[in-house]
């Protein structure tokens, strides 16, 4: 069952440089306990779709400029600031990449425990302070009864992320928002902070979805993915069947760059030139300039996202058309290294 | 093996006082404590381990960025550790840093080409003609276009930059480079750019390298040995695919489990070993195997006394009492 649906949602920034197309068009649904990976480089547009969501994105520069996100049958990119603050922290809750800008330095975690729970639940502070240590003791922080009237900087980094999930699914919420949560953490930490958010979740059945880059994390936690580029959605599928079959280029792209799947000795695949410029108007599939399996039809038109087989979909139009049926062996050989000039950015080269 | 760097029980410790006006020292933070390292040439030595663990501070002791507080450090013979300040600056064309952060390594005020320039010269000075086809050549060696060499730093790209500071640590000829977290900062499709331009440049100028990361699968694709840093001290050292692949102390293990693999149905199927807690301070190590408060194998006799780095298998070394047992 769907609880949050967002369509054709487009955030823009209006900059002196020009419009940034920053979210372009994304769609997609989010059932109940569900684990959604949203993947994608630098510049993809994923942070920038969740911000749009629960209304954290400045305006100006930016602006919603067109879409719709449902949840529980109210539109949360057209309600009144009332309503969206009494969902945001308590039913849609969102953890950041770092622990540093989204706990106030200047107050106690004490005090930053309680907030939502006073607020939101209209608990008394003693009340809310029990359950605050509580949850600390939950994920795994020692002495916390003790611990709690400490400041952000006296906690490790692992510590703050791990403070940060607590006030996070303190008040429940149906949907867990998780914006890089580990990638400035140690890889052991890292390892724990998933297996916690894992835990917790199978505790109170909420949803998750789970931006990141790295393909690992993605394979180790979510059950459905969606890869982004250029600001829109380019594959949509189960984990597995990405991983077994993806269907767009990139993602395979992405696969093949990974040193993990590699022989040493082996150059590495890499993707020709570089992300394109999202102040300028692209014609057709973004992808096409970088891409080995790009024809005249994908420079010119642009198709949304088609589902191919089973809750596995893609912005491809050569697949969509079954001109391509699968991406095994042909991909370009990993390249040795060389000078890539990407085609249709005659200024620009390979990073 | 002739060995081409050799550290012998380098430390640097850093004090900590107490006090404003009297100071006395209290303490002091073994950032590293007590290293032997021997790199043979052409070799890439990947350094692996988490935050606090003194990598980076090795890095900079090698380098003598840092003076290193007992033990030496020699480059071909040459001891580095014990020579005057002036003479330091003249060994230093011999050894050259890659930094991690692409957006700060690079002087915003200086062109590719004054960079460029500025690090050719401190080997031997050129007239401007040399220096500008010196300049393009390196340039074209990392996959830059010359004709940007006017170009300031803020008109590139991380990975773009990031070939600069390549470039950079090329330009004196130096026998020795440092890789501090090169690709860290950069999206993994840039990433595997830099991984094959500094492969390809090892095989073709038979660079010798230590190439630090705390991205295991990074430091395995791209090194001969892999040694692994736990609080100052080398708790495992060995052939990279082995290290990776069958590791021996308990926390080389622990960090080979905590990297996720991207292939679903195996990151299934594996076992994994998660660590308790968080990784230690230097300021306050514990006592005996300074691993022992999260080691899911400890024993009484761990918290006794620490482990000495011993050659368990051929070529392979840990610093644990109960491999084998294990």
């Amino acid at each position: 069952m769907a609880i949050l649906e967002i369509e054709d949602l487009r955030t823009y920034f209006y900059t002196r440089a020009g419009v940034v197309r920053a979210v372009d068009g994304v769609s997609f649904s989010l059932s109940q306990g569900e684990t959604m990976g949203i993947v994608g480089e630098s510049g993809s547009g994923k942070s920038v779709t969740c911000y749009s969501i629960l209304g954290l994105i400045p305006r100006p520069p930016g602006k919603i400029v067109s879409g719709v996100a449902r949840f529980d049958g109210i539109d949360l990119l057209s309600c009144s600031n009332r309503q969206l603050r009494a969902i945001r922290g308590k039913r849609i809750s969102m953890i950041f990449q770092d622990p540093m800008t989204s706990l106030n330095p200047y107050m106690r975690i004490s005090d930053q425990l309680v907030e939502p729970l006073v607020v939101h639940e209209g608990m008394s502070r003693s009340g809310a302070l029990t359950r605050a240590v509580e949850s600390l003791e939950e994920l795994g922080i020692q002495d916390a009864s003790s611990r709690i009237d400490f400041y952000p900087h006296q906690f490790s980094g692992g510590m703050r992320q791990r403070i940060m999930i607590a006030m996070a699914l303190i008040s429940r919420p149906e949907i867990l928002i998780a914006d890089e949560p580990t990638t400035a953490l140690d890889v052991t930490v890292q390892a724990q902070i998933l297996e916690l958010i894992k835990q917790r979740q199978r505790e109170l059945g909420t949803a998750v979805i789970f931006i990141t880059h790295d393909l690992g994390v993605i394979a180790s936690f979510c059950k459905y993915v969606k890869v982004m580029y250029a600001g829109r959605i380019v594959e949509s599928a189960p984990t597995d069947e990405l991983f077994a079959r993806p269907m767009h280029p990139y993602s395979a792209s992405l696969q093949q760059s990974i040193p993990a799947l590699h022989q040493k000795g082996q150059p590495l695949y890499t993707i020709p030139g570089m992300p394109p410029d999202l102040t300028l108007e692209i014609e057709g599939c973004p992808f096409a300039p970088r891409c080995g399996q790009a024809t005249a039809i994908c420079r010119e038109q642009r198709v949304a996202l088609k589902e191919i087989t089973s809750g596995h979909g893609t912005a491809c139009i050569r697949f969509q058309r079954s001109e391509l049926e699968s991406l095994d062996g042909v991909l370009p050989q990993p390249s040795t290294f060389a000078v890539q000039k990407s085609r249709g950015h005659p200024e620009r080269d390979s990073a | 093996m002739s060995a081409f760097l050799v550290t012998r029980d380098l430390k640097t410790y850093f004090p900590i006082y107490q006090g404003a006006i009297f100071r006395k020292q209290i303490g002091a933070v073994k950032a590293v404590d007590g290293i032997d390292l021997q790199l043979r040439k052409g070799e890439i030595l990947g350094l692996v381990g988490e935050s606090g663990c003194g990598k980076s501070t090795l890095a900079r002791t090698i380098m003598q960025l840092i003076p290193n507080t007992e033990g030496t450090v020699l480059l071909e013979g040459r001891d580095l550790s014990n020579l005057p300040k002036n003479s330091v600056r003249a060994e230093r064309v011999n050894f050259q840093m890659i930094f991690q952060d692409p957006y700060a390594s690079l002087n915003p005020r200086m062109t590719v080409f004054d960079a460029l320039g500025e690090a050719i010269q401190t080997r031997r000075k050129l007239p401007k003609r040399m220096l500008l086809e010196k300049v393009a050549l390196l340039m074209h060696t990392v996959g830059l276009p010359a004709n940007q060499m006017r170009r300031y730093p803020h008109e590139f790209s991380g990975g773009q930059r990031q070939r600069i500071a390549i470039a950079r640590a090329l330009a004196p000829e130096p026998k020795l480079i440092i890789a501090d977290e090169p690709v860290s900062a950069l999206d993994v499709s840039i990433q595997s750019q830099i991984l094959n331009l500094i492969a390809n440049l090892r095989q073709r100028m038979e660079l010798t390298m230590i190439f630090i990361s705390h991205d295991i699968s990074v430091v395995k694709y791209i090194s001969d040995r892999i040694a692994v840093m736990y609080l100052g001290r080398l708790v495992e050292i060995g052939r990279a695919n082995d290290v990776v692949e069958r590791p021996m102390h308990p926390y080389t293990r622990a960090l080979v489990s905590a990297v996720p693999v991207p292939d679903p149905e195996r990151e299934r199927r594996r076992q994994r070993i998660l660590l308790q807690g968080d990784p230690p301070s230097p300021m306050d190590p514990p006592p005996g195997c300074p691993f022992h408060p999260r080691c899911p194998f400890a024993i009484a006799a761990c918290k006794v006394s620490r482990p000495e780095l011993e050659e368990k298998e051929h070529g392979r070394f840990a610093a644990c009492i109960r491999i084998g047992e294990i």
